[in-house]
């Protein structure tokens, strides 16, 4: 079954996006596919790679960083949502005029639209938030 | 643009201006109506304090997009349902809320109302009856 | 055509977890998880309220969320099924759609 993620809420603040990757990875390692996650809301800062948690805590982009590399996942941020926070990749800086980018790899920024073609294509879509 | 036409719920349950929620959820309805799915939206709980009319932003510094919602019937968001209950705990009626209309082509573009009102247990229909729903 | 919800509040915090059973049909399920995971004891002000609305509805609680807050599940109201991470991915292939009451 292919699955859709909606993560709403991002890291730290709300456990939103934890159990967001938790489920990620169950449906993963259950032989399902994952169409798209897609980070709405607050949930776009998951995708900063300036992110330091103390060495105790979980590294949150980090983790979905490398589950997206092991399972070719596709990771979308919402540009909307995204400029309102400052998140960035190197593209958008440049057309923002802005003196830096902090988008972490294996995340690329784009369109709400892709959110509606995820919950098209997607056979369950589920949401995480707050 | 998919061939698959599919049901798609936005539900509203959060007032506006607190939290940026109800704003963003618009957007993606409005993003989302190019997309010739079928569109509906709830308004339940404090969701319905989103469609209340004679919203003034100005002293508080946010944008006021309220008037947005009177705009959804040019992008073919036609249905919007408000649960009664919700606006009758809240000390509301359908009175209190902006007039939202839509022109309906298949009726010479009369204008008709865009808010259908529905008891908690038609709304439970409407939800039951989806193929996607977003919550924000 | 059933439906999984998820309600993810304390029912002391917010109201989600009272509409959600409210809307809920026969044959759903209702899986409590973060801090949602508090609607599933028994003996809480709220218990009654909780059991009496779901007729004919599952109600489920996501156990890493249980243990995390430290809540035993010999605490759980009767008939609350506790499922993992997979139990979850499960009952989201298992049910027609998912509707998150954030």
């Amino acid at each position: 079954m292919k699955f859709g993620i909606v993560v709403n809420e991002g890291p730290y603040t709300h456990q939103a996006s934890d159990t967001a990757y938790n489920f990620a990875k169950a449906a993963l390692a259950g032989g399902h596919d994952i169409s798209r996650v897609f980070f709405y809301h607050d949930g776009v800062n998951v995708g900063t790679r300036l992110s330091i948690p103390p060495q105790d805590d979980r590294q949150i982009q980090e983790q979905w960083t490398a589950l997206a590399k092991e399972h070719d996942l596709d990771l979308v941020i919402c540009i909307a949502a995204a400029q309102r926070r400052g998140l960035l990749d190197e593209n958008e800086a440049t057309r923002q005029g802005k003196d830096a980018n902090n988008i972490a790899d294996g995340f690329r920024i784009s369109g709400l639209g892709q959110l509606i073609e995820m919950g098209i294509q997607a056979d369950r879509t589920v949401t995480f938030g707050d | 643009m998919s061939e698959t036409v599919k049901k798609f719920l936005y539900v509203n349950r959060k007032a506006p201006y607190g939290t940026i929620y109800a704003q963003e959820s618009l957007e993606v309805v409005l993003i989302g109506a190019a997309f010739d799915q079928d569109v509906s939206m709830a308004f339940l709980d404090d969701g319905v304090f989103q469609l209340t009319k004679g919203q003034d932003t100005k002293e508080i510094g946010l944008k006021n997009f309220s008037p947005t919602f009177r705009a959804l019937g040019d992008f073919e968001v036609t249905k919007l349902y408000v649960e009664k209950e919700s606006l009758a705990e809240r000390g509301l009626t359908l009175e209190d809320l902006q007039n939202i209309e839509y022109e309906d082509e298949d009726d010479d573009w009369a204008e008709k109302p865009s808010i259908r009102l529905v008891s908690r247990a038609e709304m439970a229909d409407v939800m039951a009856d989806q193929d996607v729903i977003l919550s924000f | 055509m059933a439906t999984l919800h998820t309600v993810n509040k304390s029912p002391f915090a917010t109201q989600s977890l009272l509409s959600c059973l409210a809307h809920a049909k026969a044959g759903d399920t209702v899986l409590m998880i973060e801090d949602g995971v508090y609607g599933a004891s028994a003996g809480t002000g709220l218990a009654e309220a909780v059991a009496g609305l779901g007729g004919g509805v599952t109600l489920a609680v996501l156990a890493p969320d249980l243990k995390a807050r430290g809540i035993d599940a010999a605490r759980l109201m009767d008939g609350v099924k506790s499922v993992d991470y997979a139990g979850f991915v499960d009952l989201a292939a298992t049910h027609d759609r998912t509707q998150s009451w954030l």
